[in-house]
């Protein structure tokens, strides 16, 4: 028999938040998300074969003409900015992701769901962490083939890496923004690839910041991609790092700080 | 009521400018199934998302198993399912691994999970596509995962959001069948649709709903009595036209004609009526040459109850 009434006790052991359960259910919903990849082989061919291109080109087209000065060799040099880039621009891969669960009514269903509210986002955005492990660890080994090499230590080479996993992060939560602004996928990556295109491109990513005009010099200089790639930069070509990698942690710190409760309220809302 | 499962009291819900319900009541009795009847764009889904905790609510109250869904959101998700017009299952898993999905997230444990996923697909006759992605099934197969998918954690209480739209005839009887047998199993079931006819099969009770509003309930014999009306039509030589309507208006009262040689009556009850108007036709010595009965549908319900049709009403209520 169904009951009619469900009593007091129950409904606030219900309500109880439980620590377990929304872990958990951000675990299922990041198993869910990393399934849907290996579906589609095609997605992480391209993916990865698109840094391991930009890795090739900048170091064999643009090597020879590109002179950073200090004696550091171009690749050396290029890597961090091809780490960035690559990481940048695979950002868009969480908006995209939410926008077509959004579209296709699954987001719905998993708001009927006894599931924690929390799972979808934490899910998604941990999902492209992970992919990001493997798409940064596929272009160090691309790089050291093509002679790249850190002048510091092993220690700060995982350091750098880690700063950019961090900063991947932290632009998934702005992508999940667009992603949940957006009334479908191709929206979501059309008002996505302009914000990072201007980030990428107008920053230390590749060339010296020093060779911009000057009105550019002042935005490169002063904006989170540059920054994180001077913070990887000094840990793999050295330097005095203290300064560079808290300015970066501190860009990333704002990122997550300011876009994840946007997106988390925009969730909310989003019926 | 004594026994109201799901109860909905004068209930509004504005999207900005926009009032999508206008003081709404309704109730569902425990183990039936109500039919939510209206054109797109009525309320139907903004209710539906309403009372399975989707969207808040403006004003007004609405409770399931006496569990207001406003103040205890949790303990009403795990007492309900919904299954959407939209079949809200992973494009790109399988059948099987949407199934496991949805247990794990109602935190079935593994293996529990994994029985139920088997049990639901062979249920729902999906075992031969279990391992295959979704992508290979077909609309049919997807609605039927679809509401495997809402059944997982045996919910008392279903909610059907136009579960058979954009269906063929076949696939949406093979819908109607399993419904008809979960609401036999004691499953309470609220279910929206535009489709007289499938409200007529599955609703104890029928709301009619437009522009927000309650505009009629009952059932769906009543309000095929109170509101449309069956029409029989036959089709003569021109020159017993005459003759013809003279006849049949002792059987009901003529209406308009599809067709210049045709003549239309409208009846209460269709079946006596036929067999009185043959009598009366064949008694005048008429050559009847065609006959035929067309039942009231939703557009003719609609027509009567608000002077508007309801395919023409394609407004989308924004979410």
């Amino acid at each position: 028999m169904i009951p009619t009434t469900v009593d007091q006790a129950t409904l606030s052991r219900e309500a109880r938040v439980h620590p377990g359960s929304v872990v958990g259910d951000a675990l299922t919903m990041t198993w869910r998300n990393l399934l849907r990849l290996t579906r589609n082989p095609e997605l992480i061919v391209f993916s990865t074969v698109q840094p391991i291109i930009f890795v090739l080109m900048f170091r064999y087209v643009f090597g020879g003409a590109i002179n950073v000065g200090g004696g550091i060799p171009y690749v050396d040099f290029l890597m961090a900015g091809v780490w960035v880039q690559s990481v940048t621009f695979g950002a868009l891969n969480t908006g995209v992701g939410l926008a077509e669960d959004l579209q296709s009514g699954l987001i719905e269903r998993f708001r009927s769901l006894p599931m924690a509210r929390s799972a979808v986002l934490v899910g998604r955005t941990t999902a492209d962490l992970v992919r990001n492990v493997f798409v940064v660890i596929v272009m160090t080994a691309v790089g050291f083939m093509v002679g790249f090499n850190y002048h510091t230590s092993a220690l700060a080479l995982v350091g750098a890496l880690a700063i950019v996993l961090l900063f991947s992060y932290a632009l998934s939560w702005l992508s999940a923004l667009l992603g949940l602004l957006a009334p479908n996928a191709e929206t979501a990556q059309a008002a996505f690839f302009p914000i990072v295109a201007v980030l990428v491109f107008a920053s230390a990513a590749f060339v010296p910041v020093k060779t911009m005009p000057g009105w550019l010099q002042a935005f490169a200089n002063h904006q989170p991609v540059t920054a994180v790639i001077n913070a990887v930069r000094v840990l793999t070509l050295g330097g005095p790092t203290a300064g560079k990698v808290v300015s970066a942690l501190l860009w990333i710190a704002a990122i997550i700080a300011v876009f994840a409760p946007l997106s988390i309220r925009r969730y909310r809302k989003v019926a | 009521m004594a026994d109201a499962t799901i109860v909905v009291q004068d209930v509004r819900k504005r999207f900005g400018d926009v009032v999508a319900l206008d003081g709404v009541s309704f109730e569902v009795e425990a183990g039936t199934v109500l039919g939510l009847l209206g054109p797109n764009g009525a309320g139907k889904t903004t209710a539906v998302r309403i009372l399975t905790t989707i969207l808040p609510i403006s004003e007004g109250r609405a409770s399931v198993l006496g569990i207001d869904v406003a103040k205890h959101p949790e303990s009403v998700r795990l007492r309900i399912g919904l299954a959407g017009q939209y079949a809200a299952v992973d494009e790109v898993l399988t059948g099987r691994e949407n199934l496991r999905l949805v247990g794990r997230l109602c935190h079935l444990p593994k293996d529990e999970s994994g029985a139920r996923a088997e049990e639901l697909l062979k249920r729902f006759g999906l075992s031969d596509a279990g391992d295959r992605s979704l992508k290979t099934y077909s609309g049919g197969m997807r609605r039927r995962l679809d509401l495997a998918a809402a059944l997982v954690h045996r919910p008392p209480i279903l909610f059907l959001d136009e579960p058979t739209t954009g269906l063929d005839p076949g696939s949406r009887l093979d819908l109607w069948a399993i419904i008809s047998e979960l609401v036999a199993d004691g499953t309470t079931v609220l279910l929206t649709t535009q489709y007289l006819e499938e409200a007529d099969r599955l609703a104890d009770q029928i709301v009619v709903i437009d522009h927000g509003q309650v505009i009629a309930e009952g059932t769906a014999t009543e309000l095929k009595g109170r509101l449309g009306s069956t029409h029989i039509e036959v089709n003569v030589p021109l020159a017993q036209i005459d003759r013809a309507r003279g006849a049949l208006a002792s059987v009901g009262e003529v209406a308009l004609a599809d067709t210049a040689n045709g003549v239309a009556i409208q009846v209460a009850d269709s079946g006596p009526a036929v067999i009185a108007a043959v009598r009366a036709l064949d008694a005048a010595g008429i050559d009847v040459e065609a006959l035929a009965v067309r039942e009231p549908t939703l557009d003719d319900v609609f027509l009567e109850l608000t002077g508007h049709s309801a395919e023409a009403e394609d407004a989308e209520v924004p979410a």
